[in-house]
């Protein structure tokens, strides 16, 4: 019912765009001057159709629902029921009338849901006329606007521009989402869990966070030594420096490579194959690590007399390191081709070699850009979770043996919410807080790489 | 004097080699690093496309199966085949014992029963004769017929018993295994077992994740993008907005997993583990980088074009819509594949919003529980089985031709209709 209203007011809209253009057409024959193009006429007919049905219509759709509670539950008011029970009772009438209900029907709740039908069908049908109503009112308004001196054009591009405004908020919205979703649950954990606890404590098993009724949900000693997140934070950065000591050196020479000695051709091939590891999906390198690096580490080191385990930060790191590559070595060869020719030209008739004209004449200058580009890869190593999912197992151990497993708080976030989850439970709003840590780090560092690499440019744009 | 110079001169030039080296091994590695991973993902993975089967004779008698004489359709449709289909298995061995009864049994997946059936429902003449009927082998004979599963294991340490090894090497013997194209693979949906397994489910579930995430982000990226680019005043808001959708394109993907949990699921009651979910919360996490595409295109036009536009009456918004915008899209559109791309290779926030439960039904709408590829192959890679393990990189290997064929699309958009301005 909803969706043929709706495709009947997108389908009037349509119509009424060839009426207004008609109309147009009509003046134009009749010689007088027309202030705007004929389907100028046409958009403006369309707007005024169907914008105003829409408006009342999402307006309904909202409204609607708790109207028919409201009324459906006055008849229960002042008999000294408490609102649980209340809403307990709506749920029931709505299951009856649907046909899902279970269980014994009590004359009260056979009797509303009866009316609760009898009100969603008059709300229906009465939906219909109004959005006609609307239609034909606001239609007939437009119509006879429609004239040679009337001015079609700035409305209707004035409404096209609010159009492009308001997609323009979708970044905003979703920051403001994001910052929404993970603010209240936070706000619910530490009210339970002391933040002193959270981030100075070194005991990390949210595993032994089970609850069994919600009376000892909220007793906080239940969690003393649970949700101490030191040791994810230490594996988190310590996964991440492991990381950089692959991706830095390895990346900032290819780019330096690539940007100053690489032939022409050389670069063509080389840039593009290099890119496709940043194009890889990280449950991939996550797989090729667990299944080969993870394996081959332990095999090497159970030669050389080491215990390492199969999962250890060293796969992750490594693999990791792998990925990040491509991000800094592309960065870092931008910054250093924008580095103007003039400082080469005078290192180079100076006498130095290239090398040392890299060293000590384009590296100082590009170093700005260099380290924006490590920050950012710094970022998306924090960031990363399917790799140290898949690789470098979930126990939470507080170790600086890259050969030993280490959990991360992206990982963490994946354990908990894994399956099922129960809003409300520590346990899940242990996630979000982490979740909150997550995005506060990232988010200042990518503030501050995105800012030097920006001043950098200026400097020499 | 001279001396010293020239060996100073060398050694520079020896230290002008040396960096030159540590470039090119740096650039050497990266593609080390590539080609071990393509080389592996493989080797691993091309051995899913093959299924082994086993080609047993089966009588198809009429009384084993409870069948009146001259059964209709029906009779056929509901007739029990369990007993026929565990008779045909036990005549393989007609001595065995009932341990090795329950061997015999396990050497084939439990779809046996349904390959008879179908086999009879395609010709049902065939009662009272035999005929060869090829039934899917259980994955780890499979792995055997493969040679990826070590047979000199001791036997309590592998999951093939000796015996079936010996009736499995006697079919071998009378060419009664048999390898073939896996369409199974292609057409089945997840399965707890790996031989029964496929991606067609996952594959739906990505499929419809796209679309949605398509239909979302594309329209209102767009249209962003105009606004900034060409109609939004200089002021502190318009940077406020463009400080967000840099920072939007650089927050972990797993933070939009706690969005789509925390907003779309728990605060709008959307369905749990469905690609409309999915589709959304993906579409935010590609937001940015369309818009930050089409931006880009949209400044690659040259002012010329938008001067000539005004300059002849035309307004700023039928500049825009009618000039700009089409001479923008090949930019556009190319941006947009890639982005969908990464959008198709994303796991964590799939994993948050449930898109990890396991569904052996092939989704029909956004609105079915679903996985997804990338889903499919963390799920998989976490089965302790050996049999999932190639079916990892099988899954792999048609991601990453997904992925190549979309960066690929994006090239040809870009090189194909983009102009050149110079």
């Amino acid at each position: 019912m909803n969706l043929i209203l709706f495709i009947f007011i997108v389908l009037l809209g349509f119509t009424s765009y060839y009426f207004g253009r008609k109309k147009a057409y009509t003046i134009q024959s009749t010689n007088k001057r027309l202030t705007a193009l004929p389907q100028f006429y046409g958009y403006y007919l369309a707007i005024w159709c169907a914008i105003p049905a829409f408006i009342i219509y999402s307006l309904w759709a909202i409204f609607e629902p708790t109207i028919v509670k409201l009324l459906i539950l006055s008849d229960y008011a002042n008999q000294g029921y408490l609102d649980d029970e209340l809403n307990l009772i709506y749920e029931k009438t709505k299951a009856l009338s649907r046909g899902q209900f279970t269980g014994e029907v009590t004359s009260f709740i056979q009797t509303s849901s009866e009316k609760y039908l009898n009100l969603r069908s008059i709300a229906q049908s009465s939906k219909v006329v109004i959005v006609l109503c609307i239609i034909i009112a606001s239609v007939a308004y437009a119509y006879k606007r429609i004239s040679s001196n009337n001015r079609t054009r700035e409305p209707v591009e004035k409404f096209f521009k609010a159009v492009l405004f308001t997609a323009s908020l979708a970044a905003i919205l979703t920051t403001v989402g994001i910052v929404f979703s993970l603010i209240f649950q936070t706000v619910d954990f530490f009210k339970v869990i002391p933040l002193f606890d959270f981030v100075f404590g070194t005991h990390w098993y949210p595993a032994k966070a089970f609850v069994r009724d919600s009376s000892e949900a909220l007793d906080p000693s239940m969690y003393s030594d649970t949700f101490g997140a030191v040791p994810i934070f230490a594996g988190t950065f310590f996964i991440a420096f492991i990381a950089m000591c692959v991706a830095i050196p390895i990346g900032l020479m290819s780019g330096i490579y690539l940007a100053e000695y690489a032939s022409y051709k050389v670069r063509q091939y080389a840039k593009p194959l290099i890119e496709i590891l940043a194009g890889i999906p990280t449950v991939v390198y996550g797989f090729f690590a667990a299944l080969t690096v993870g394996p081959f580490l332990k095999d090497i080191g159970t030669a050389m007399g080491l215990e390492v385990s199969a999962e250890s930060a060293l796969a992750a790191g490594g693999v990791m390191g792998i990925m990040i590559i491509p991000f800094i070595s592309s960065l870092s060869d931008d910054v250093i081709t924008s580095v103007p020719q003039s400082l080469r030209d005078g290192s180079y008739a100076m006498g130095a070699t290239k090398s040392e004209t890299i060293k000590k004449v384009i590296f100082p200058a590009a170093l700005p850009g260099i380290v924006g580009s490590i920050l950012l890869g710094v970022s998306r190593a924090i960031g990363e979770t399917m790799i140290v999912v898949m690789a470098s197992g979930l126990a939470a151990n507080l170790t600086l043996n890259p050969l030993e497993s280490t959990s991360t708080i992206t990982a963490q976030i994946v354990v908990i919410l894994i399956g099922d989850q129960a809003f409300g439970d520590p346990k899940t709003q242990a996630a979000f807080a982490l979740g909150m840590t997550l995005f506060l780090v990232t988010l200042s560092l990518n503030i501050f790489a995105l800012r030097v690499v920006k001043k950098y440019r200026e400097k020499y744009e | 004097m001279n001396k010293n110079k020239e060996k100073l001169l060398n050694s520079r030039y020896r230290t002008e080699k040396r960096f030159q080296f540590y470039g090119k091994s740096a650039i050497f590695l990266a593609l080390l690093f590539l080609t071990i991973f393509i080389f592996k993902i493989f080797s691993t993975g091309y051995t899913a496309f093959q299924k082994t089967w086993l080609i047993v004779p089966v009588t198809f008698d009429a009384e084993t199966m409870y069948l009146d004489e001259n059964p209709s359709k029906e009779d056929l449709e509901d007739a029990d085949y369990f007993d026929l289909a565990l008779q045909t298995m036990f005549d393989l061995d007609k001595s065995a014992s009932e341990k090795q009864q329950n061997d015999l049994k396990k050497m084939v997946s439990y779809f046996f029963e349904r390959e008879i059936k179908r086999e009879l429902l395609n010709d049902p003449s065939l009662i009272g004769k035999t005929k060869d009927v090829y039934l899917t082998a259980s994955d780890d004979l499979d792995q055997v017929f493969k040679g990826n599963y070590p047979r000199d294991l001791p036997e309590d340490q592998r999951r093939v018993t000796d015996y079936q090894l010996k009736i499995f090497d006697q079919l071998v013997e009378q060419g009664r295994v048999e390898s073939k194209f896996n369409l199974s693979f292609f057409t089945y949906p997840d399965s707890r077992e790996a031989e029964l397994a496929g991606i067609a489910s996952s594959f739906m579930g990505s499929i419809f994740s796209i679309l949605v995430c398509l239909v979302i982000a594309f329209p209102v990226a767009v249209l962003a993008a105009i606004y900034l680019e060409e109609f939004a005043p200089k002021n502190r808001f318009t940077d406020f907005i463009e400080v967000n959708i840099n920072n939007l394109a650089a927050v972990p993907s797993i933070v939009f997993g706690l969005l789509g949990l925390g907003i779309l699921l728990a605060v709008f009651q959307l369905p749990r583990s469905t690609p409309l979910v999915g589709g959304i919360t993906l579409s935010l996490m590609t937001l940015p980088t369309i818009i930050i595409a089409c931006r880009a295109s949209l400044k690659a036009v040259p002012p010329s074009i938008r001067e000539a536009a005004l300059a002849m009456g035309a307004s700023r918004m039928q500049t825009t819509m009618h000039h700009t915008v089409p001479l923008s899209m090949p930019g556009t559109l190319s941006g947009t594949i890639i982005g969908l791309a990464q959008a198709l290779g994303e796991t964590a926030p799939l994993i948050l919003i449930g898109m990890v439960a396991f569904v052996n039904t092939i989704p029909g709408s956004p609105l079915d529980p679903a996985a997804s590829l990338p889903v499919q192959i963390y799920i998989w890679a976490e089965s302790a089985e050996r049999g999932f393990v190639e079916k990892v990189s099988a899954c792999i290997m048609v991601l990453l031709g997904f992925l190549i064929l979309m960066n690929l699309f994006a090239q040809i958009i870009r090189h194909k209709f983009e102009k050149k301005w110079s």
